[in-house]
């Protein structure tokens, strides 16, 4: 990847605007809004409610992971707290899906990877060797960069979670209410049998997040969650996260610095080499953070 | 390609490509054209004898006769069709759970190491002359049935259609892998993601996914099972059964003649061109082309409505 233009390096990746042929107008965009992060004037959401610090439901202690012999992650601590969003920024490949795979050991599919250091859940290392990865994901919820609805029904999609999990009462109800708290409900309404894959991409993607929350996890991870996106599904995945974050953990993987910036709480800047540089309050690390590659990654002076 | 004159290169080898291209374009249309070619001739060939023998024979009596004895000049169909849907019935029942669970194992559940093991192994498999499938039968499944004390003769349709089914085990496989390993990671991970087992994500999600090509493998190796010829010819025996709905051992205990086999033994026997016994064949011949004619037209049918549902 061109890390060193400004253009990739502020977040606006120019995916995160939707179409290839939005492409020129998205660089323009991002051009000017370049200008506005040079004076700082992030726009920082308030939500007063987040301001008090709640216990860390997740919490990472000196987390090392490796591909191979390849290093992704440096000694990462972060504490993440319960019911807030905390946001995980940082250039491309630095790591930010890697740790988010860790948390669920989703990082235990691929053959290469391997995790050092203790990744505590409701205090308990999930890398003990008596911990079930499958139980443990079934506390923690994921959703994917790109949408992955199953071929199957959207009923079937968000009932599928339910079934494997045994949670098998009440499924109608808590099918039509995962899709209703994922504000899909209305659009697809009569047509819960059909096929996931005929709705467009950002129904798609918020049938994922119906998908995930419906056996209603304590924690949900969000891969880049809006990259595929159009801004208007854009925006009304962002919605949903900060409702979600009511009831659940959420946290959120995105290169999209103004998005990091309106729905978290919580902020981790990971930089090239797998480093959690800071970690802190948003408001914080986008008004004045502590170090100054943060401050110049957020500024867009490097990437 | 030289750089020398621009312009007299970008005609003269404009032209050479022309001809070139249409040369390529004829002979790749006249293979084309030969397969199809052969295809057609083979059917009207087929149909052209089978109505010789349709001169001699009353139709009706034939593909509602319920007892085949070329040699006495009695033509019913059916004991060929139903040792033929035995010996299909029984194959499947063999080859569609062994082979589907190989799929899952081969792509779900084995290693890089393990699969670069037995996905070749089972290509051998594939690739064993029948002939050799249908001398195993005879010579050892048989005795091993009779030793485990199942009252079977020594022709037998029992041994002859397992051995079918262990046949093509390896087409139901690899054809399914294929479709299994074509399902895209991002929806395992969406299975896992969700607290799904290994087991579940293969059940769950992956064989849903590939559900039509998983079935076209089915088909596929169903259509060879029809077809099959040497096996049942070597170990199902030569005599003629009539299908007995209320007792379906006998059937498989017993020796049959399967449609292939009976063509089979319309040639090797005495009879000669021009007698009803020889034309027989034909007959059978096209009576058989329609069946597995029609299984190919099915199996499109069913694939494509998976894909619609599932793509
Ligand atoms: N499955 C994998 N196998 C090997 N290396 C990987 C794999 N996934 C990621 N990596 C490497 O780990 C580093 C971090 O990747 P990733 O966590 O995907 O970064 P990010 O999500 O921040 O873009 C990159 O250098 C990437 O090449
Ligand atoms: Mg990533």
């Amino acid at each position: 990847m061109t890390r060193d233009t400004p253009l990739e390096t502020d977040g606006g990746d120019p995916r995160a605007d939707g179409s290839g042929t939005a492409v020129a107008d998205s660089a323009a965009q991002t051009d000017s809004s370049d200008e506005s992060l040079l004076d700082s004037s992030f726009d920082v959401e308030d939500r007063s409610h987040a301001s008090e610090d709640t216990d860390a439901i997740v919490e990472a202690r000196d987390i090392d992971v490796y591909y191979g012999d390849e290093q992704a992650l440096q000694s990462v601590d972060v504490a993440i707290p319960e019911k807030r969003v905390t946001a995980m920024i940082g250039p491309s490949g630095c790591g930010k899906s890697t740790f988010l795979r860790s948390i669920n050991r989703m990082n235990d599919l691929i053959d290469a990877a391997r995790v050092e250091g203790e990744l505590l859940f409701d205090g308990k290392n999930v890398y003990d060797d008596d911990v079930d990865p499958v139980a443990l994901r079934r506390k923690i919820g994921m959703v994917f960069q790109s949408p992955n609805p199953f071929p199957k029904s959207i009923y079937d999609n968000v009932a599928y979670g339910l079934e494997v999990q045994g949670k098998t009462d009440d499924v109608d109800e808590k099918v039509h209410r995962a899709l209703e708290r994922a504000a899909l409900l209305d659009e697809v309404e009569d047509q819960l049998d059909e096929s996931g894959l005929e709705l467009s991409g950002g129904q798609q993607q918020r049938l994922c997040i119906a998908r995930a929350i419906a056996p209603d996890p304590e924690v949900l991870l969000m891969d880049e969650p809006a990259s595929a996106l159009d801004p208007v599904a854009t925006s009304k995945v962002e919605d949903l996260i900060e409702e979600l974050a009511e009831d659940y953990t959420v946290v959120i993987v995105t290169h999209n610095m103004q998005q990091a910036a309106r729905i978290s709480d919580k902020t981790a800047v990971f930089l090239t080499g797998g480093e959690l540089v800071e970690f802190d309050d948003t408001a914080k690390i986008f008004e004045n953070p502590e170090s100054q590659r943060v401050e110049d990654y957020i500024t867009g002076k490097f990437g | 390609m030289g750089n020398e004159s621009f312009d007299a290169d970008l005609t003269r080898s404009a032209h050479g490509q022309i001809a070139k291209e249409r040369l390529y374009h004829w002979l790749l249309f006249f293979c084309a054209a030969l397969t199809v070619f052969v295809t057609v001739s083979i059917v009207v060939t087929l149909a052209v004898d089978a109505v010789a023998f349709f001169r001699q024979v009353d139709a009706l009596s034939f593909f509602t006769g319920t007892e085949w004895e070329s040699s006495r000049g009695t033509f019913g169909v059916l004991p060929l069709v139903t040792a033929t849907l035995v010996v299909t019935a029984v194959s499947a029942i063999v080859a569609i759970p062994i082979g589907t669970a190989a799929a899952v194992y081969l792509s779900e559940y084995a290693s890089d190491r393990m699969r670069s093991v037995l996905k070749p192994a089972l290509e051998i498999l594939a690739g064993i002359p029948t002939v050799v499938y249908g001398y195993l039968a005879l010579v050892y499944l048989t005795p091993w049935l009779r030793k485990g004390g199942l009252d079977l003769s020594m022709f037998n349709l029992l041994s002859a259609s397992i051995m079918v089914g262990i046949m093509i085990i390896p087409m139901v496989s690899s054809i399914s892998e294929d479709a299994m390993s074509a399902v895209p990671d991002s929806l395992r991970e969406a299975g896992y993601g969700l607290g799904a087992t290994k087991f579940e994500v293969s059940t769950g999600v992956v064989i849903p996914a590939a559900v039509s090509g998983i079935f076209s493998s089915y088909i596929l190796a169903l259509s060879r099972a029809i077809g099959e010829t040497m096996i049942v010819v070597m170990a199902g025996g030569m005599q003629a059964r009539m299908l007995d709905l209320t007792n379906p051992f006998a059937n498989l205990f017993n020796s049959g003649q399967t449609m292939t086999a009976a063509m089979v033994h319309a040639v090797t026997s005495d009879a000669t061109g021009g007698t009803p016994e020889f034309y027989s064949m034909f007959a059978i011949g096209l009576t058989l082309f329609f069946v597995t004619f029609s299984m190919n037209l099915l199996s499109n049918r069913i694939a494509a409505r998976y894909r619609e549902e599932y793509q």
